[in-house]
This record gives C-alpha cells, sequence and structure tokens, in this order.
C-alpha cells in the first residue's frame, strides 16, 4: 500500500482509498453474489422450466400451475402459513410476560440472571432439544408414563404427532427471538410513566393498552416477524414431533430436490414459501412503520 | 405492574408461579435428555433401571457401544468441527472487511449492498440449501459438458455446506464487528497517524485490539452457528454427516441413549462457551447467539 502511494505523490490518499475500497468491496460483491443472487436466479430458472423428454426442457409455468391444481400443495401451504401465524401468536403470549418480570418487576442481579438463564436452552443445538421433548411426549416417553402413574389414563397415550405437540415444540424454538426484542423495547420504557398513569387511576389493562403495547410495538413486531419467518422456514421440529402427520411446506421440497430428484418442482416451492416469507416481512414493517434494516438490527 | 407500584398478594403469586412454570418448561427438555443419558436400559425410555455410563464408555464387550467407541459418531463430531471451523474463519474475515466497508467507505450503490447483506437472514434456510445446490450443479455440468472436467467439490458434500452455512453466518459476524466499529473513536487513530504512524500500524495496534471482542465474540458465534446448523446442511449434505445430520438419521430410527450422552457433551460445550461469552460479552452478543435453525 505505502509503495502505490510513493508512486502518486500528487494524489495519494485519493488513490490509496480508491485500492482500499476495492480491496474491501472484493469479498463483499463475492459473498453476496456468488452465495446469494446467483443461486436465487438459477432457481427461478429451474422453477420457470419443464422437462419435455430427458435432457430437454422448455420455459413454462408447469411448476406453478401443479401447485395451484393440486389441492394437497397449496393444503399443506395454508397449513404452514397459518399454524405459524398462531405459533407466532403463542409465542408472544407467552414471552410477553416474561419479558416484563425480567424489565419491570425483578430487579438487579435477579433481572439480568434471569434473562441469562432464558437463554440458556438456546444455546444448546434444536436437534438435542427435539431429542428431549421425544423422550418426553412418545408413547413410551415421560409425561404419558406420569399420567398413567397418577391415574389420569389408564393406558399411556401418544402425545406426538399432533398439530398442539407441533405448536409446543416451534413455540419453545422460537421463545428466545421473541423474548430479545421484547426485553430490549420494555428497558426503555420509563416506569414513571406507568406510576403516573397508576396514580391517575388507570387500571391494569388499560396501562397495557394505553402505555406499553405501543411503546412496545417496534419489539413486538421484529419479534412476531424473526418468529414467523423462522416456524415457516423450519424442518426438523414439525419433522420430528408431527411424523408424518407433520405436513409442513418445506417437508414437500425436501422431498422434491432429495427424494423425487423433480427440482424443478422443488424450487418453485422454494420460491412461493421466499414470496410468503418475504411477504410476511414486509407486511409486518408496513403495519409498524419500520425499516428493515432497523429491525434487523434490533433482533 | 411494576417493582414500584403495590402489587396484590394473589398478583405476586401469580407472577412468581408463572415464571417457575415458564422455567420449568425451557429446562425439562434439556433435563430429561442429560438424564437419560445414565439410564441402565437400551431405550431412552421410563422407567428408571438405574445408573450406568455404558453410553459412554461401553464397548462391543458389554453388548452396548457408548459413545467412546462409536466411530460413525465421533466421525460425524470431528466433520463438524472441521465445517464449523472454516465457516467460522471465513465469517469473520468477510465480516471484518465488511464491517470496514458500511463503516469507513462511501461508494455509489451502497444502500443497495446493507439491504443485501441482511437479506441472507430473512431466506429460510432450506432455501438457501437448495438454491446454491442447484447452481453449483449447473456449475458442475457446465464444467463436464465444456471442458470435461469433474469438478467434485460442486457436489453435495462438505465444501458446499461450509458454503452454504457461511452465506448467512457472514450477516452475523458482519453485524456483530460492525457494531462495535460504530463505536469506535475515530479521533484514536487520527492522533497516532499525526503522531507519525503508518495506515499497518495504526491497524495493528490501535483499531484491532479495539475490535477483538467482537472478533472473538463472531468467532465464537459463528462456530456454533454452524456447529448447530440443521436446515441447510440437510439440502447440502453429501456422504459426510455432520454430527446434527447424523443425530437426526438416528432418531429417525429410534432412538439410543448414545444420543443423550452425545448431547450432553453438547450442551455442556456450549454452556462452558456460553459463560465465557458472558464473561466479556454484551446482551446483545449473548442474544445474537441464538443460532437460525
Amino acid at each position: 500500500m505505502s509503495e502505490l502511494a510513493a508512486l502518486l505523490p500528487v494524489v495519494p490518499g485519493v488513490w490509496r482509498r480508491r485500492f482500499v475500497l476495492t480491496l474491501l468491496l472484493a469479498p463483499a460483491l463475492l459473498w453476496l453474489l456468488a452465495l446469494i443472487v446467483l443461486p436465487h436466479v438459477q432457481l427461478a430458472l429451474l422453477s420457470l422450466r419443464e422437462r419435455v423428454a430427458p435432457h430437454v426442457f422448455e420455459p413454462s409455468l408447469a411448476q406453478y400451475r401443479t401447485f395451484f391444481t393440486e389441492p394437497l400443495y397449496w393444503e399443506v401451504f395454508v397449513r404452514t402459513a397459518v399454524l405459524s401465524a398462531v405459533a407466532t401468536a403463542l409465542t408472544l403470549l407467552v414471552a410477553f410476560p416474561i419479558a416484563w418480570v425480567i424489565t419491570k418487576v425483578a430487579r438487579g442481579r435477579a433481572s439480568s440472571l434471569l434473562f441469562v438463564v432464558c437463554l440458556i436452552p438456546f444455546w444448546v443445538s434444536e436437534t438435542v432439544r427435539s431429542l428431549g421433548w421425544l423422550i418426553l411426549l412418545r408413547q413410551s416417553g415421560v409425561l404419558p408414563a406420569l399420567l398413567v402413574k397418577l391415574g389420569l389414563t389408564a393406558a399411556p397415550v401418544e402425545l406426538l404427532y399432533h398439530d398442539a405437540t407441533i405448536l409446543t415444540g416451534l413455540v419453545y424454538t422460537s421463545l428466545l427471538f421473541m423474548v430479545v426484542p421484547l426485553v430490549s423495547s420494555l428497558e426503555s420504557l420509563d416506569n414513571s410513566l406507568i406510576e403516573a398513569a397508576y396514580d391517575l387511576g388507570a387500571s391494569g389493562p388499560s396501562i397495557l393498552r394505553g402505555i406499553v403495547i405501543p411503546h412496545a410495538a417496534p419489539g413486538i413486531t421484529a419479534g412476531c416477524i424473526v418468529v414467523f419467518m423462522l416456524t415457516l422456514g423450519n424442518y426438523l421440529t414439525p419433522n420430528l414431533l408431527g411424523g408424518k402427520n407433520s405436513q409442513w411446506f418445506t417437508e414437500l421440497i425436501y422431498t422434491q430436490f432429495i427424494v423425487r430428484f423433480n427440482w424443478e418442482q422443488g424450487a418453485a416451492f422454494g420460491f412461493l414459501l421466499l414470496g410468503l416469507s418475504t411477504l410476511m416481512v414486509s407486511v409486518g414493517l408496513r403495519l409498524s412503520g419500520q425499516r428493515f434494516v432497523d429491525v434487523m438490527r434490533r433482533s | 405492574m411494576i417493582a414500584s407500584l403495590p402489587r396484590s398478594r394473589w398478583l405476586r403469586a401469580a407472577t412468581s408461579l408463572y415464571v417457575v412454570a415458564f422455567l420449568i418448561f425451557l429446562f425439562v427438555p434439556l433435563v430429561i435428555v442429560a438424564a437419560f443419558a445414565f439410564n441402565d436400559a437400551p431405550y431412552p425410555a421410563p422407567p428408571w433401571r438405574g445408573f450406568t455410563l455404558d453410553w459412554f464408555v461401553g464397548n462391543a464387550s458389554t453388548g452396548r457401544v457408548g459413545l467412546f467407541h462409536d466411530p460413525e459418531l465421533l466421525g460425524s463430531i470431528w466433520t463438524s468441527i472441521t465445517v464449523a471451523s472454516w465457516v467460522t474463519f471465513l465469517s469473520v474475515c468477510v465480516g471484518t472487511a465488511n464491517a470496514f466497508l458500511m463503516e469507513r467507505f462511501r461508494f455509489p450503490g451502497k444502500q443497495v449492498l446493507s439491504v443485501l447483506m441482511l437479506a441472507p437472514l430473512v431466506i429460510p434456510g432450506v432455501i438457501l440449501g437448495i438454491s446454491i445446490l442447484s447452481l453449483s450443479s449447473r456449475l458442475a455440468e457446465f464444467a463436464d459438458d465444456a471442458f470435461g472436467l469433474d469438478l467434485d467439490f460442486l457436489r453435495p458434500g462438505l465444501p458446499l455446506v461450509a458454503l452454504g452455512q457461511f452465506s448467512y453466518i457472514a450477516t452475523v459476524a458482519t453485524l456483530m464487528i460492525s457494531a462495535r466499529l460504530k463505536r469506535f473513536d475515530r479521533t484514536l487513530e487520527e492522533a497516532a497517524l499525526n503522531l507519525g504512524a503508518s495506515h499497518a500500524a495504526v491497524l495493528r495496534t490501535i483499531t484491532f485490539p479495539y475490535l477483538r471482542p467482537a472478533l472473538i465474540g463472531s468467532a465464537a458465534i459463528a462456530f456454533l452457528m454452524s456447529f448447530e446448523n440443521f436446515n441447510t446442511t440437510l439440502m447440502l449434505v453429501g456422504s459426510d454427516s455432520p454430527l446434527t445430520i447424523m443425530m437426526y438419521g438416528r432418531m429417525r430410527e429410534g432412538a439410543s441413549p448414545v444420543l443423550n450422552a452425545v448431547s450432553l457433551f453438547l450442551m455442556l460445550a456450549s454452556a462452558m462457551l456460553a459463560l465465557t461469552m458472558m464473561r466479556g460479552g454484551s446482551r446483545a452478543s449473548t442474544a445474537g447467539a441464538a443460532a437460525k435453525p
């Protein structure tokens, strides 16, 4: 660098900066073009063609047409979207009181300890957590045995493979992504606002509606966006806890790509999932009037 | 209600009850996994049949192959470590370059680039996987047709797994390192330059020492995220399985307590990593640990 600068005594600063800028741009562009942009272009091209004979392809919308004409496919799509939305709402309901306790009820060390304790399970792999739920819930598992012992059921019941099981697993996996943005948005809420409202006679629910929720809205949106997105794209939890009944859209993509080797169909499914995910993210941002960059930074 | 306001006894009790129930919900699956690693039975299921270390140290002679004598599992741990090391190295290097690029330079198209850099976080991992798979297969096909080259690294396998994971972990590293670089007081650099230090010396003695916590933190997070990644890996994996894929395969066949033993090790490793991070890190960096499934 200094040699180059010595060769250019007139405008060394500018040239040096140009040189460094190019050097720094190279890895960024290489990363984004080779691993993000071009792969998605190829995926799009793949989804827009049809195999008419071995090794002969024609551009067509057949893959997307199949999706809309085959009820199984779009039913699974809608089911995945609805269950993801339900899981997101449940996660918010479960996480909000904990975020409230961490920021407003517990004090000092107790508060930071509780926060850290809430984060610990998420350092452990999702595979391990799913294994825990399997051992806990399957017919020969811990919870059914406990229910028999308590006399609640006569024989061990199968607790896996229900929608409720999938939802429990999804909420469990997503909690962290909701607790963290909620805590950071509630932390900035001034306690004296709540005290003032209370002194003026406001009830709990009206304080929640009038002060807390408007203030925490950015955190709530950020958490919901991230949780919905991750739930929609999850594979492991629905697959292991739901078994054959899970009917999750990512499983269709996996089947088309890896099992049936029908990449064209799989690519179209991939784009539909990406489209839904992007749509929900942008609707969430629009509703709360936030910028994408800020939300991602916050979470 | 907040701590400074009067709360009824009922509300206090309800709050405590909720927190306890929440913590049970969080920890029961983990405790169960850990406990059944020591159960003296061929399946990780109740009832408790006594304590054993077979699932760690057992070998063919005891009839139970424990973790330390299971070459397949040990091999997959090694595979995961290798992949994670590459991903960590690449992510921290590219993340550092990106941080300097975005914090120190203005150039046309910067806005577009900054949005594009965040995009990998909102693309589901499965789709990152299939898109990279389809491009690399296309390239491999092309190389084969045009030049008769058989480019093995473009077929599903560990190089693609590493690239797939890197494609979004690089974003996480970029965010973490940029956040610290943003808070850097640039007058320190200017002072050193005025006193005659070269740019290289300033970087080495002032800027990088300041960035060190973020570099170490992002390396730890990158390693963890790579080690635990499932979705992207599932689509790109070849014949060598990293640990998460291996465990998934075995869980579907019907779990043996060896998986509990391996899980216990993973938990201990994560806990150690978390503790070191928390000692030096902020809330934000700890939270950033959340691995994208």
